[in-house]
């Protein structure tokens, strides 16, 4: 039993130790760079790791301003990663049922995924103003891709022998579709949302740099910590911006855990 | 409808649309309370009957008669669908069939314990082994209690122990259902011990070059496959097995 408890222990320290070591190195190359490599007149540059956790995180009013920008972000994010499911899934169910529909699609999808973003931001302001709007649309155009790839791939993943099985007993469009193709599709559904996620989150930090009228997002704030030379606050702001990646990652990846893992063991888990 | 046949091949020819000539004038016959055999060498054609059996294929000439609303098919693998429990995936066809629920849960719940799985019910098919898979496969089919089954080589991917429990619970399942049963294989152990009648196909483009009446009876004892008789007619169909091998 006991044994047991110290294999376990032992297990847990493998899987953790590593990570925590590396952090603690890089920590302390931060430390390094900010009172070694920099002198005094430039330390704004990259200021040490205990006075951003001061200014940034322990300062509630650089932190509520910096959470509301945050919050901010995170909504239009998901308000984007919404619409890209729904028209993402749609199409490729469409896509889906019609040979015809995928080869007209297609090229479509894949050159919205070419579009650089750079390149049509006057447009997204001409068309949409410079508030949330343009913003969502960014992230809609940037994670919608994926969602289509993957739910296709899924959708197309059931095997023959199931196909003939539903054929055999006269099933319609509709029933194939939700009793064989839908849940087949799920887990490279879920791969599809995980990536989408994360970019639609990209989506919305990149969409405040452009669209900076309305609610204050963390991308607008980067910026003005940057202009301010207030290297506190930017670099605490990078570390949240980064949290909120690695959450919607994380929430997807529990959630797909949730809703397939029991049967699904090829998936990425 | 043939006299008592419940499945007929009159003629049948196959040829596909890459010109590959799958079958040559395929006929036989399997009536109630029969299980036939087909055996043949690979790509010979053995699946394109069943599947035009099925309604899967069209031939290209010829007649099939069959009634397709409630036939039998149990596939190569067992394509069970992955996100649905043992229980759930037995009730697929009766489901599909649009079985009332009261009733529905009936069959399934008959239909594993006639395959022995009870116990497996709320199991995913990822916790199955390969027999017991097509054991599940086996009962989804048997909701429908078909009058016709095929069977297109289903325990080919199973070990020979387990192999040789699911001919004898294949047989089991035979003379309590007493269907016509069409079954595909490549082991001509596995077609004289199951059935009352062995076709043997030639080489593509497949017919059929003999038939052997098997002349035990049921219930089968496991212990037939050690009979001199067996083994005498075994030799006999493999036999005509080569003769066909072009």
């Amino acid at each position: 039993m006991s044994a047991q408890r110290a294999g376990l222990a032992g297990s847990v320290a493998r899987r953790v130790l590593p990570p925590v070591a590396l952090g603690v190195l890089l920590v302390g190359v931060w430390y390094f760079v900010s009172y070694v490599v920099l002198d005094e007149a430039r330390r704004f540059l990259l200021e040490p790791p205990h006075e951003v956790v001061a200014v940034g995180f322990l300062d509630a009013g650089n932190f509520n301003e910096m959470m509301a920008g945050l919050w901010s972000s995170a909504k239009v994010a998901l308000l984007g990663l919404v619409i890209s499911i729904v028209i993402g899934v749609a199409l490729a169910v469409a896509m889906s049922q019609s040979k015809l529909v995928e080869r007209a699609v297609f090229p479509y999808a894949v050159t919205v995924q070419a579009i650089p973003i750079l390149a049509i931001v006057p447009l997204l302001g001409f068309w949409f103003g410079y508030r949330t709007m343009p913003r969502v649309v960014i992230c809609v155009i940037i994670s919608i891709f994926p969602i289509i790839v993957n739910t296709l791939f899924g959708l197309q993943s059931a095997q023959r022998g199931m196909h003939d099985l539903f054929t055999l007993h006269g099933s319609s469009r509709w029933v194939r579709l939700r009793k064989l193709m839908f849940p087949a599709s799920l887990p490279a559904l879920f791969t599809g949302l995980r990536i989408a996620a994360g970019l639609s989150v990209i989506g919305a930090i990149v969409g405040d740099f452009f669209f900076a009228r309305g609610e204050i997002g963390i991308g607008q704030l980067l910026l003005r910590y940057a202009n301010r030379l207030q290297g506190e606050q930017l670099l605490a702001s990078i570390i949240v911006s980064s949290a909120l990646g690695v959450a919607v990652f994380l929430a997807f990846g529990w959630l797909q855990q949730r809703i397939t893992g029991p049967w699904d063991d090829t998936g990425a888990g | 409808m043939a006299a008592d046949g419940a499945l007929s091949f009159r003629h049948i020819s196959m040829t596909f649309p890459d010109g590959t000539r799958a079958l040559d004038d395929v006929t036989f016959e399997v009536s109630k309370g029969e299980f036939v055999t087909l055996v043949g060498p690979s790509g010979c054609g053995k699946s394109t009957v069943l599947r035009i059996a099925a309604g899967l294929l069209s031939q290209t000439s010829g007649k099939v008669e069959v009634d397709r609303e409630r036939l039998g098919y149990v596939f190569q693998d067992a394509t069970l669908l992955p996100w649905r429990t043992v229980a759930q995936n037995v009730a697929l066809l009766a489901e599909l069939h649009s079985v009332p629920a009261v009733e529905r849960r009936r069959l399934v719940a008959e239909a594993i314990d006639l395959v022995g799985l009870e116990g497996f019910e709320n199991h995913y098919p990822n916790a199955l082994s390969g027999g017991m898979r097509m054991r599940a496969s086996l009962a989804r089919t048997l909701t429908l209690k078909p009058p016709v089954f095929l069977f297109d080589e289903p325990f080919g991917a199973v070990d020979e122990i387990t192999r040789a429990r699911l001919n004898e619970e294949t047989l089991a399942l035979f003379a309590q259902e007493r269907f016509a049963g069409l079954f595909i294989t490549h082991s001509i152990a596995e077609a004289v011990f199951l059935s009352t009648r062995v076709l043997v196909m030639s080489s593509r483009p497949g017919t059929i070059v003999d038939s052997f009446d098997v002349p035990f009876s049921y219930p089968r004892s496991p212990e037939l496959r050690f009979d001199p008789a067996f083994a005498e007619l075994s030799g006999r169909v493999s036999h005509a097995l080569m003769a066909g091998h072009r």
